[in-house]
């Protein structure tokens, strides 16, 4: 569509900036970029081994969320209820992982089933995702709560071992990172079913002309969801000593802007887990960005929001090009 | 039962109103009758801001899907901080902070409308971040003290004629009026006309950003009104105090009988479905649940009655 289009003078002028499909795919990596070129401005000491370690810490298990949401996203919808999952997690590992490990795999597992259940209800009813998902916040939170009314509970020791491994040369959250953006990766965008599955948030009529059954697309996608939900607070849990209902509240509105900022589109089966990856790594810097400025750390989340705004305002930029 | 499901499909609010009249019923054969006065007066009482700010969401899932206002919790805790602030306990500012809290909410609406316009993004994302943004300010605005809201604004918004709550009344009125809006003036009938196709909306003459810039106006000016009665009412303004209406607001518009995919919005419904959510917390009180248990069966309430009401017909 672009390239048919004859070169007027304004696009001359601009020529230097390329195309502008290829523009809009680099913008997350852009966006990484500036903010880690700014943070090392305003403290080179970041730029090491250790400092990259600790400012990447928690991005394990908020990359793991956005993927999460982005599952999610795939068909359109939106979960409103990842962050109270993610704190459910947190409490059933923290209260089971010790003593009972067998035990615990399989409330997890029965935690997975019932995101895919809540996808089949969601899919069989008609209902819309965000009134649902909002509903289940509820339920997981509650949940937790009687599960951990107080903060508590054991994380197992090799947990805390692989979350704080130290490996030569690159830190462990950046290479966690890498493969998790990779598998999501081949998942969805290299597999044959992938395509399928993405098909379903383009024209879900022309995917179910072709045979394939919508529901059981919305159920994986909702499982998938789940699982990755699980190892968020698995991460998540092997980070903090003591685990409680509300650690990952936030991780619903992050996990959202994550797979925005990394050039997901709202409708239409269109993301990238790359750059949900990548989306999710830039929030996470956004937070030691304003540290470093000396910024009061009320304007945390309204940072966030600007980024997503900035970032969102790049892009519509970018497609006004496209479009002419 | 099939006829009785019938008439209920044709007039989703009745389910809200049944389903509160039910809670209630509940409620008071478990107390053997005592209290089912207080309760109906205290379910009035905190109907009223879930419905203030509940028509405001109402307005905005009706133009369509996608559409809906997640800003409201950040615009509660904003304006009633700024109400209480201007209006700094005494009773000659009240009007000063009244319109100053309705100025922020049309001042969120107004940056909501224009990130919607001007960046082309799906309302949900716009509001998102544009919530993220409103809760820092009102963090650094307030420094996270409480105000308290003068005397007489406190018992205005306390006040009760013979068990139903002044505030209540004003509410109903609202309501009146907004239903009146909603079905007998030219940017009501655009709502809806743009919910049900905004192509065709379009092509038939209705001007279709105005209605939509003048309901994200409304949703964040009816938001910023609550967070000064709310304020007024608990006490003193806090920045949690709007987190609630979240899933409240959402939760009483699809419960109401207002359509999710827009084109369809119900305005008495939403009253009927305030007054159900409340008293259904009120009953499991009542029954003795624990915290947990409570937001368990609330979730899970929520996600039935709206299984119930059904999703979007795909016949239209």
């Amino acid at each position: 569509m672009t390239d048919t289009t004859l070169a007027t003078p304004a696009r001359d002028r601009m020529a230097f900036l390329g195309d502008p499909r290829l523009l809009r795919k680099a913008l997350p990596a852009v966006s990484l970029v500036a903010i880690l070129i700014a943070i090392f401005v305003l403290n080179e000491r970041a730029m090491s081994y250790r400092g990259l370690d600790l400012m990447l810490k928690y991005a394990v298990p908020i990359a793991f969320a956005t993927i999460a949401q982005m599952f999610i996203l795939t068909v359109n919808d939106l979960d409103l209820s990842i962050g109270a999952f993610v704190g459910l997690v947190a409490c059933i590992a923290g209260t089971w992982l010790v003593d009972q490990p067998v035990l615990c795999i399989l409330i997890l597992a029965g935690c997975i089933a019932s995101y895919a259940a809540i996808g089949a209800l969601i899919h069989m009813r008609r209902l819309p995702s965000i009134v649902v998902t909002l509903g289940m916040s509820f339920v997981w939170l509650g949940i937790a709560v009687i599960l951990m009314p107080t903060p508590g509970g054991m994380v197992p020791d090799w947990l805390k071992a692989l979350m704080s491994w130290k490996p030569p040369l690159v830190p462990f959250p950046i290479i966690a990172c890498l493969v998790i953006a990779l598998v999501a990766h081949v998942l969805l965008m290299e597999s044959s079913y992938g395509a399928v599955l993405r098909g379903a948030g383009g024209n879900a009529t022309a995917i179910d002309r072709a045979g394939w059954s919508l529901l059981r697309i919305r159920m994986s996608m909702y499982a998938l969801a789940g699982f990755f939900g699980v190892l968020s607070g698995l991460s998540l849990i092997g980070l903090t000593t003591s685990p409680d209902a509300h650690i990952a509240d936030r991780y619903t509105l992050l996990s959202i802007a994550g797979v925005i900022l990394g050039g997901g589109e709202f409708v239409g089966g269109r993301v990238s887990p790359i750059g949900a990856v990548i989306g999710a790594v830039t929030l996470v810097l956004t937070g030691s960005f304003l540290i470093f400025m000396r910024i009061s750390p009320d304007w945390q989340i309204g940072a966030q929001g600007a980024v997503l705004i900035v970032v969102l305002a790049l892009r519509a930029l970018i497609k006004l090009r496209e479009a002419k | 039962m099939n006829a009785l499901a019938a008439r209920l499909g044709n007039k989703p609010w009745l389910l809200s109103f049944a389903g509160a009249f039910a809670v209630w019923l509940a409620t008071i054969l478990f107390t053997e009758g005592k209290g089912g006065g207080e309760m109906i007066t205290a379910a009035l009482s905190f109907a009223t801001f879930t419905v203030i700010v509940g028509i405001g969401q109402m307005f905005v899932i009706t133009t369509g899907p996608g559409n809906v206002d997640l800003s409201i919790p950040s615009t509660i805790a904003l304006a009633g901080g700024v109400a209480m602030k201007i209006m700094g306990g005494q009773d000659s500012l009240i009007w000063f902070g009244l319109l100053a809290c309705i100025g922020a909410g049309l001042a969120v609406g107004a940056f909501n409308y224009a990130l919607i316009r001007l960046l082309k993004i799906p309302p949900i994302i716009a509001t998102l971040s544009s919530s993220l943004i409103v809760m820092s300010v009102a963090i650094s605005y307030g420094r996270g003290l409480q105000i308290k809201p003068p005397p007489s604004f406190a018992d205005f918004t306390t006040a009760q004629i013979s068990g139903v709550p002044v505030l209540s009344i004003c509410a109903i009125l609202f309501a009146i009026a907004m239903a009146i809006i909603l079905e007998r003036t030219i940017y009501g009938r655009a709502t809806l006309a743009i919910g049900q196709n905004v192509r065709v909306a379009h092509l038939a003459g209705v001007k279709v950003e105005r209605a939509r810039c003048i309901t994200y106006l409304m949703s964040a000016a009816f938001a910023g009104l609550c967070g000064a009665l709310l304020a007024g009412f608990s006490g003193g303004n806090a920045l949690n105090m709007g987190e609630e209406y979240l899933l409240a607001t959402i939760a009483v518009v699809v419960i109401g009988g207002t359509s999710v995919a827009g084109g369809r919005a119900n305005v008495p419904g939403i009253w009927g479905a305030a007054l159900f959510l409340y008293l259904l917390v009120t009953m499991l009180n009542t029954y003795g649940a624990s915290a947990g248990i409570r937001l368990v069966l609330t979730g899970l309430i929520i996600i039935a009655m709206i299984t119930l009401a059904g999703g979007d017909k795909p016949s239209r």
